[in-house]
This record gives structure tokens, C-alpha cells and sequence, in this order.
């Protein structure tokens, strides 16, 4: 199967600086694939790139085996929306509707007009009048109709109140569960992403830390503590991820294949979010004075 | 819909469980019997705001377990149930459980104690079952 985004040593540089580098991904088809990372991680130029709203300084990038936006049938592969889910204040629902009827040749005019009328939105309405949680919805609903292979979510939710994250989530959710879609979606709330993504991509400082099936990550790492010995002693398959230390007692977050079976080790699971904090402190860690803001919200 | 799933965040259980256990336990309390429906992909997702693949996995695990069968195109059905003659012996059971969880207060124990006291009994039991 083709894989839904592909890219080799791509990077990005504005000016002087790297907004992203070295990025080698191959995303299989057929996930929510979350992108996380602090603020200036370069979640969002990442998915610049893949919509073909920016070009690489260096490296390759195709989305659904084309260059991204190469043709208009390409665009039309591809549903994005883009940070805060800007619409045009001065149209109404009706108008967007319309207006993406006339540039999309695959449009689905009864899945529009379906969806708004379940959201309750009234067509007459312009989208500056909507409330946050509506005017994501409306772009969702523009991005969808569409019927890409693809959708890009470039931070749909962070400015919603609770109801509407969940809310907008669950169309979401309804829609992939209907129709053979990818998404890749970028937000830092990771309690949201914890419920949809079953694929995880972590970005610290323009570099990819993290790429893989959630379930995979879950499976392979454990948070170990036991009494503090050294460090030569550990299992020489232990991937240390993050470790500390009080004058007793070591805690090590490890990945492994293995099970670990030696009893002078407690072990238990982690959770997708603690996961991620560790490999963004490790990152940190490895980057001395650069402190990017965690941003972490529930 | 016959039954609704809710998931616990916090409960550190993976979710695909959660809904495999929801169903076991539907299935254990009678519910849900033979020949029914369980909610579809999308009801689920469009309710729990959760990954498609999540309820795919929970309902293989169950087509596994034996206890239910996915009929192509139309959704997953309960082929076998849980619940067996022991149902109507719950009632007396919980009334001794109660009368000796009384009994376990009233000599002192906390909640911890009494719980760490049926987990080791309940264990001790099942190993000495097993040889």
C-alpha cells in the first residue's frame, strides 16, 4: 500500500534558522496519526510542506505518492484545516457551500448539507457570527465533503472549550469510521489525542524524536524503579529513555521488546502522555538552552 | 441501541479493553443475550470520540473469545452469553458478602486491609484449584 505521506531528509529553513530537519517518515495509510511537539516544534511547517503550502530547502516529500499540489486532482486528495479554522467572517454557511461546490470536483453536497443541519447550523448565518466550536465544525465539514484520502488537521481544537473539542472529535471520528480517510492531525493537548490517534509523531526542535503505532509504544516501554545501582548493571537491551535518581532508588523509563522478569525491578505500564514528556525532557536534555514551553492542557 | 460503552481515562486499562470487558460484563449480567447487536463502529467512535480501529480491535478480541461473530456489512451480532444458572445465586451470595464484610469492620479492619485480605484469600484459593 502506498504510504499516505512519505518524506527523506526533508528540511525547512527560514533564513537562518531550521524550522525543520532531517525528517525521514513513511506514514501507512489508514490512521489518526497525532503530531505533537512543544510550540516552534515544527508541527505546523511539517504540514505546510505536505499540503504544498511551503517548499523543502532540502530532502523529498510526496502525500499520497504525488508532490503535493502538483495538479488539481492532487489538491483533491487532500482535505486541511488550517490553525484556528479560518472561514471567510463575511459568508454565510450557505456560501461556503457553495463556494466549495465550484472548486471541488468530487464535492458532496449531501454530506454538506447533512452535517449542518445535524450541527444545527442555520445556512443563512455568516461565519464571522459563529462560535468557536461552529466555525471548526463548518471547516471540518468544508474539509470533508471533499471526500479526500487525506486530511490534514493542523491544530483544529486547541481554542475550543471541552464540549466542542469532544464534539468536534466525534464527527471526526464518525467520518473516518464511514470512509476509507487518513488523518494527521498536529495539537499538543494529549488528552484529546490519547482517545483518536493510533499513530504518534513527536517533533522537538525541528527533528523528529518519536514515529510509530501508539499500540507499539505502549507495548515497548515501562517505567522500571528499583534500588539504585549502576548503570553498567542494567539490561543491555534497555533503551534508557529518562532516568532519576534519589540516594536509595533509581526510576527509568526503558524501551524494550522484552518483558522485563527481574523481581528487583517493580514495573508498570505508561500512559501516551507521560511517554511523550519524557521524550521531549530527554530532547531537552540533549539541547541544553533551548527550553521549549511544554504544553500540556486538560 | 442495546447497550451504551463509557470509557475511564484514569483507569490505566487500555480502552480497547475497556469495551471488551463492558460486553463480558453485559454478557455476565444478561443484557445482552444471543442474537444481539453490538453498537456499530461508527455509533461507538461518533459517542466516545475514540479511534475506529480501538472498537475494531475490542470487537476481534470478543470474535476471538468466541462471544460474538461480525456479520459483513451489517455489523457485530452475540453468538454465545456469559450468563449460565448462577444468576439467580448472586443475590444470597452478596447478602453473605455483606454480612461478613460487617463482620470485618467491626474487628478493625480499613478498607485496604479488607481488600488486600480477599485479594490474597481469593488467590490462595484459585492456586490450591489449580494443582
Amino acid at each position: 500500500m502506498t504510504a499516505v505521506l512519505q518524506s527523506r531528509g526533508l528540511g525547512k529553513r527560514y533564513r537562518q534558522r531550521w524550522a525543520l530537519s532531517d525528517c525521514t517518515l513513511s506514514l501507512p495509510a489508514g490512521h489518526v496519526v497525532g503530531l505533537v511537539g512543544p510550540n516552534g516544534a515544527g508541527k505546523t511547517t511539517l504540514l505546510h510542506l505536505a499540503t504544498g503550502l511551503l517548499r523543502p530547502t532540502t530532502g523529498t516529500i510526496e502525500v499520497l505518492g504525488g508532490l503535493p499540489a502538483a495538479s488539481p486532482a492532487q489538491l483533491a486528495r487532500v482535505g486541511f484545516v488550517a490553525q484556528d479554522a479560518p472561514t471567510y467572517a463575511g459568508l454565510s454557511v450557505a456560501d461556503h457551500l457553495r463556494q466549495r461546490t465550484h472548486l471541488n470536483p468530487g464535492w458532496d453536497a449531501d454530506l454538506a448539507h447533512d452535517r449542518i443541519e445535524r450541527l444545527g447550523l442555520d445556512p443563512r448565518q455568516r461565519a464571522g457570527k459563529l462560535s468557536g466550536g461552529q466555525r471548526a465544525q463548518l471547516a471540518l465539514t468544508l474539509a470533508i465533503a471533499k471526500r479526500p484520502e487525506l486530511l490534514i488537521l493542523d491544530e483544529p481544537i486547541a481554542s475550543l472549550d471541552p464540549l466542542a473539542r469532544r464534539e468536534f472529535l466525534q464527527s471526526l471520528m464518525e467520518f473516518t469510521a464511514g470512509h476509507r480517510v487518513s488523518v494527521v492531525m498536529s495539537s499538543h493537548l494529549m488528552a484529546d489525542l490519547e482517545r483518536v490517534c493510533d499513530y504518534l509523531i513527536l517533533l522537538v526542535a525541528g527533528r523528529v524524536r518519536v514515529a510509530a503505532p501508539v499500540e507499539e509504544l505502549l507495548g515497548t516501554h515501562r517505567l522500571v524503579t528499583g534500588v539504585r545501582c549502576d548503570p553498567a548493571t542494567w539490561p543491555a537491551d534497555w533503551q534508557v529513555i529518562s532516568a532519576s535518581h534519589t540516594d536509595r532508588q533509581s526510576t527509568l523509563l526503558v524501551r524494550t521488546s522484552d518483558p522485563v522478569h527481574d523481581p528487583a525491578w517493580a514495573v508498570e505500564q505508561i500512559g501516551l502522555e507521560d511517554l511523550v514528556l519524557a521524550y521531549m525532557s530527554q530532547a531537552q536534555a540533549a539541547a541544553p538552552g533551548r527550553t521549549p514551553a511544554l504544553e500540556v492542557q486538560r | 441501541m442495546v447497550i451504551e460503552f463509557h470509557l475511564d481515562a484514569r483507569s490505566g486499562v487500555a480502552p480497547y479493553l475497556q469495551i471488551v470487558q463492558q460486553v463480558r460484563q453485559a454478557l455476565r449480567l444478561g443484557t445482552l443475550s444471543v442474537g444481539d447487536q453490538l453498537p456499530t463502529v461508527k455509533d461507538v467512535v461518533a459517542a466516545l470520540a475514540i479511534n475506529p480501529n480501538t472498537v475494531l480491535k475490542a470487537y476481534r478480541e470478543l470474535e476471538y473469545e468466541g462471544l460474538a461473530a461480525a456479520r459483513p456489512g451489517v455489523g457485530t451480532f452475540v453468538t454465545a452469553t456469559l450468563s449460565d444458572g448462577s444468576l439467580a445465586a448472586h443475590g444470597p451470595l452478596r447478602r453473605d458478602l455483606e454480612r461478613w464484610l460487617a463482620k470485618a469492620r467491626r474487628a478493625g479492619l480499613d478498607d485496604d486491609s479488607i481488600e488486600a485480605l480477599y485479594r490474597d484469600t481469593f488467590r490462595a484459593a484459585a492456586k490450591e484449584e489449580a494443582l
